[in-house]
């Protein structure tokens, strides 16, 4: 079944990346087919993988000692906007264009 | 054939003899790269930086200390690790003229044991691709495309027309380091592997493209693609060679906590004689839809050299290898999907000159700076794991990756050693044609023989074998136990000593004299 315009504004929205084109929906089609794959595989009584190495538990927390810092220079040097300290964003909490804008111009294309 | 202990007998050997100084090799390079500039495999080349580093390893020899093997060699790295004061790109728009503040780990090392940074290699964007040809600074062309071996074997249009037009691929996505290596400009080159990104183009370039254990050389640095998945890959040119690099990239790094703190003791590898006691596994389902005769031929050659031999040699069975690349396709975009989300614009990076809001800035940044393939991945991603989709996709999907690793386990207990595997389903593609299909399309194609040991985290080689029919470079698979690069490698340059893979045949690297590197070999596999 094809993907709602709800939900491709929806991804849009919270990838903050647009499909730009037909085409760009279609490869979403294309990839969910895809995917759908999976289900063929009976996965009852199988537990999720989240690492290769879960056996070999090396995700520790280690001293909470500050060994590194104070570079701020180095991390300014590649913003583009910035001023002193502080890394400059534009205006926030305002939203994207509506969904009505956006389903005019899928439609179109 | 392959320089068979090439950087510790020979090159090593020769600049502590004195026979050529770490200056004259890094000019060498430089002006082989130069002259090999139409092939695309570098986006930036360190010159100043690299020929300072060479001067300073020159005096070391003088000194008579130098740090070790590796002290002197040039070596290049893909551009998506962060290398301190050189542009590191990802071949993408949305990190040109971004200069690393810092060394990835492996680069760090490297520089330590003395290695001249020579450059950084061209890639499909962020990683995303099997043909590097997806990168802002183009396609990168694979060095066999000019050499004897394929010329002679192509059926010649024009002439001017034939070379532009005839060129193939070298397979992705590092292919860049891959052909550097391939085309001698440098000793060796760091890719990264996610879903073969290292092997596929090794193969493609006749050159050993080794994928280490997950766990066991860090990743920090290395711009993440899935971080579940992802390790940095060595492209050499033989197989002892990977041993060396491998022995000064693994271990435990404090700066990833994704790498295990066992110690790990550099080896070197032994000569093996004796292959009796060695079992190696032929998995039937990777006689994959769309193999082509001629590596299925060599796959079985290669499996009866061993069985000839004497090792035990069985059939076995990975169930779940078909699944592999849909469950990649999944894990994988998932992973992406959070790892660009990082790519705004605030802090590094493009930044698009829309100003209106935070969002309108970040989404126009993105548009700009991201191209379709990274675009469609983070969209299809963002879809797995959506409320309604998490269960049924990514949830889902782990659970098969579990199926996959859980294959790898019982045939490693039913006490096989090594598989044998083909690495790619044929030889190198010419460009007009793999351009044909979308990179989806061909990634799911490509990855199908590399992919399940990235999804089960073990080590995997691959060794080129033979020339194709058509004369370019076909490579097989090797892949192994856990943590067991030794036994691995061991068998792999015992393979490599059997087949003999001939030296490529490159006009310019004739006329830039590398003849005290390189020897013809009279029998080859094919």
């Amino acid at each position: 079944q094809k993907v709602s315009v709800e939900v491709l504004a929806h991804l849009e929205h919270l990838a903050l990346v647009d499909f730009r084109d037909a085409e760009g929906v279609e490869r979403l089609q294309k990839a969910i087919q895809f995917a759908d794959q999976l289900h063929e595989v009976n996965t009852v009584g199988v537990e999720p993988m989240d690492s290769v190495l879960e056996d070999r538990w090396c995700l520790y927390l280690r001293e909470d000692d500050v060994t590194e810092g104070n570079c701020t220079k180095e991390l300014l040097e590649n913003a583009r906007e910035k001023v002193e300290e502080y890394f400059v964003a534009p205006p926030g909490n305002i939203p994207l264009p509506k969904l009505e804008e956006q389903e005019a111009f899928l439609q179109g294309s | 054939a392959a320089l068979k202990d090439g950087l510790r007998s020979q090159v090593s050997a020769a600049l502590k003899e004195g026979r050529v100084t770490p200056t004259e090799l890094c000019q060498r390079c430089l002006a082989l790269i130069k002259s090999t500039k139409f092939l695309n495999a570098y986006i930036t080349v360190a010159e100043e930086t690299a020929l300072k580093q060479a001067e300073e390893s020159e005096e070391r020899y003088k000194r008579g200390q130098p740090l070790g093997i590796l002290d002197g060699i040039p070596v290049a790295v893909k551009d998506n690790f962060n290398t301190a004061g050189i542009e590191t790109t990802c071949a993408s728009n949305m990190l040109k003229g971004y200069i690393s503040p810092y060394n990835a780990t492996v680069v760090q090392k490297l520089l330590d044991h003395g290695a001249v940074l020579l450059g950084k290699t061209n890639l499909d964007e962020f990683a995303m691709g099997s043909g590097s040809t997806d990168g802002v600074f183009g396609p990168v062309r694979n060095p066999w495309s000019y050499s004897k071996q394929y010329k002679e074997k192509s059926v010649p249009k024009s002439h001017s027309e034939d070379e532009e037009s005839n060129w193939v691929i070298t397979g992705g996505s590092s292919g860049g380091s891959a052909a550097a290596v391939s085309s001698f400009t440098c000793f060796a080159a760091l890719g990264s592997d996610t879903g073969g990104s290292t092997r596929n183009p090794a193969a493609h370039c006749g050159v050993v493209g080794l994928k280490p254990t997950y766990g066991l050389i860090s990743r920090h640095g290395l711009i993440p693609l899935v971080n579940s998945m992802d390790v940095p890959g060595i492209l050499t040119r033989c197989v002892d060679d990977a041993a060396v690099l491998l022995g000064s990239l693994a271990g435990h790094d404090p700066k990833d906590s994704t790498t295990i703190q066992d110690d790990f003791k550099p080896f070197e590898l032994p000569n093996l004689t004796d292959v009796s006691k060695l079992s190696i596994g032929i998995p039937k389902e990777y006689h994959a839809p769309g193999l082509s005769s001629e590596i299925l031929a060599l796959w079985s050659k290669a499996a009866d050299l061993f069985k000839n031999a004497g090792a035990k040699v069985v059939e076995v069975s990975l169930p779940h290898t078909r699944y592999s690349i849909v469950c990649y396709h999944v894990l994988c975009t998932a992973e992406v999907a959070s790892n660009m989300a990082r790519f705004d614009g605030l802090e590094y990076g493009h930044r698009s000159d829309v100003k209106d809001s935070t969002e309108s800035m970040y989404a126009a940044t993105r548009r700009e700076g991201f191209n379709d393939v990274v675009r469609g991945r983070i969209l299809s991603g963002n879809y797995f794991l959506l409320k309604q989709n998490y269960e049924k996709y990514f949830v889902k999907a782990q659970k098969v990756r579990r199926l996959i690793a859980n294959d790898f386990e019982k045939v490693f207990r039913s006490g096989v050693d090594v598989l044998l595997t083909p690495t790619t389903l044929s030889d190198a593609a010419p460009y007009t044609e793999f351009i044909q299909e979308d990179n989806r399309t061909r990634s799911a194609q490509d990855d199908i023989l590399t992919q399940a040991a990235n999804m089960a985290g073990l080590p995997a080689i691959n060794v080129p074998t033979a020339l194709s029919e058509r004369g370019l470079p076909v490579g097989l698979q090797f892949i192994g136990r856990s943590f067991q690069e030794k036994q691995l490698l061991t068998v792999a340059k015992w393979f490599e000593k059997q087949v003999q893979f001939p030296v490529i045949q490159l006009e310019e690297v004739k006329r830039h004299d590398y003849g005290v590197f390189q020897h013809q070999k009279s029998a080859s596999f094919s």
